[in-house]
């Protein structure tokens, strides 16, 4: 393989980039990027970032020095707008286009919006020059925000919104966030945090139209509250970018469609990250978008699926000063067991908790909050488990 | 020079976080003893709760592992090293010697 183009700068596409490195790939490789910065890690834009306690030299993922080794050229600020794939021809929209002999698709997801016309004051939270805009505003003095969408997302900004002074409210469509992450129990637990944070928590509507002239000036809800605001954020989940890819053969639904190897269904084409639906499933997770390259970069080498993963699933969120960490496979059917701290007044109390969740007597999956020790420990266990399952499946 | 617990206090395989500022997190890796800044380098986490195998300690936020002798990580995502100090044992009682900054491995 002489060149390689990896579509997409951010997490996933700058470990791509170093996997091809890593495994020996001494050839020509160009990663292209729709934002104007190097590779940034997100997490601590919701969090740290967002409330000033770090700033962007804290979110650049590869130094100098390394980048200058992975002797990549780097297309940022240049969106790709196709692909042709019978000559794995790139087009660029300035009109470029760049010929590989192997594409990695690393695109990400964009934030979903709201319909309506654009209003000052009314952000989503995704990329860095969003995360700008809105730290921009939070310091302009205190505000009352309301925060659409009660997901990570959501719960992590009102978190910071709080942090920093605002009167915040978050509005969830759903009876109650998170349950399809964590189930009805667990998930309640964690809802009652944003109580100790200051917030207040609206669920079971939706939103009808926001208010404004030209700025936000409030959110009409379903049921016919209206709640002022200057500031409104909007974290309703994201969509994968792969818009850019119709009319490709590359087979989309929600995601480009990979095997376990994130294969495409293309020789030489392979997806990684938020863009990627591998094996059925597309995760939007960091550790997702950290772990797939190393396959990924494998079986494009290989010109074939020469290695599959199935990862455990992993998430964490860091809100109101607890830490949430999430490791396994749930179903709604399983039974979930408080296995270690206590529940004080419909929180995790003091000390956080650790939570196993249980089908037939075996352990699917572990949520904790704030005990990180024996989280690992049983991830851990988890993670052979798992392993040990697919061996004789 | 800061005290830390009861040499017999700490057993092979546990850690301590000492609450000096920075805090530094404190290891008995098969009877020997390391210190370490707790929190990670790649992002606010506490080492002194990673998980704890040979010399090495592993994040428990993302599982990036540093190397307890000198401080460097050995995997990703972490690029930076965490400051080691030195370890004494007075009068069955562990002691932290923290370093300048300046004795921070590159």
């Amino acid at each position: 393989m002489r060149t390689v183009i990896v579509v997409g700068a951010s997490l996933s596409g700058l470990y791509a980039a170093r996997e091809l490195r890593a495994q020996g790939f001494d050839g020509r490789l160009v990663v292209v990027g729709d934002e104007p910065h190097r590779p940034y890690d997100r997490p601590p834009l919701s969090k740290d970032f967002l409330t000033g306690r770090s700033g962007e030299d804290r979110l650049a993922l590869g130094d100098t020095e390394e980048l200058a080794e992975l002797d990549a050229e780097w297309l940022l600020g240049t969106r790709a707008r196709g692909l042709d794939t019978r000559d794995r021809t790139v087009l660029l929209d300035d009109g470029r286009t760049i010929s590989g002999d192997g594409v990695v698709i690393a695109t990400g997801a964009s934030a979903r919006r709201l319909p309506g016309p654009a209003l000052a004051g009314v952000h989503t939270l995704r990329t860095l020059d969003d995360a700008r805009a809105l730290r921009a505003e939070l310091t302009a003095g205190a505000r009352r925000v309301v925060v659409i969408g009660g997901g990570f997302i959501g719960a992590e900004t009102a978190s910071s919104c709080a942090g920093l002074g605002h009167d915040v409210t978050v509005v969830e469509a759903a009876p109650l966030p998170l349950v399809p992450q964590l189930g009805p129990e667990m998930a309640a637990l964690c809802a009652a945090l944003h109580r100790r944070g200051g917030v207040d928590l609206v669920t079971g509507t939706g939103v009808a139209a926001l208010r404004g002239r030209g700025a936000v000036t409030g959110v009409e809800l379903s049921d016919g509250r209206l709640l002022p605001a200057e500031v409104v954020i909007v974290g309703i989940g994201a969509v994968p970018n792969t818009g850019w890819l119709a009319g490709s053969p590359l087979a989309l639904d929600d995601g480009v469609l990979c095997d376990d190897g994130c294969a495409t269904a293309l020789p030489q084409v392979v997806a990684v990250g938020d863009v990627a639906r591998v094996g059925g499933t597309r995760a939007e997770h960091w550790t997702s978008a950290t772990e797939q390259p190393r396959i990924a970069v494998r079986n494009l080498l290989a010109g074939y699926t020469a290695e599959t993963l199935r990862p455990l699933p992993y998430f964490w969120s860091d809100q109101y000063g607890a830490r949430i960490q999430f490791a396994g496979r749930r179903l709604d059917t399983d039974t979930v067991r408080i296995a270690e701290g206590t529940v004080t007044d419909g929180a995790p109390g003091e000390g956080g908790l650790l939570a196993l969740y249980e089908r037939e007597g075996r352990t699917t999956a572990v949520l904790s909050v704030d005990r990180p020790r024996p989280f690992m420990r049983a991830r851990r266990e988890l993670g052979r488990g798992a392993g040990a399952m697919e061996a004789v499946s | 020079m800061i005290p830390v617990c009861r040499l017999d206090d700490l057993p092979a395989g546990e850690s301590a976080r000492v609450d000096t500022m920075p805090p530094i997190a404190v290891f008995n890796a098969d009877g020997e003893l390391y210190a370490i800044d707790d929190t990670c380098t790649h992002q606010d986490a506490s080492l002194s709760e990673g998980w704890l195998e040979g010399c090495l300690v592993e994040c428990p936020l993302h599982a990036a592992s540093f190397d307890l002798r000198t401080g460097l990580p050995t995997c990703l995502p972490a690029r930076r090293a965490v400051r080691t100090h030195r370890v004494t044992v007075d009068d069955g009682v562990i002691h932290v010697h923290v370093a300048a900054e300046e004795d921070t491995a590159a």
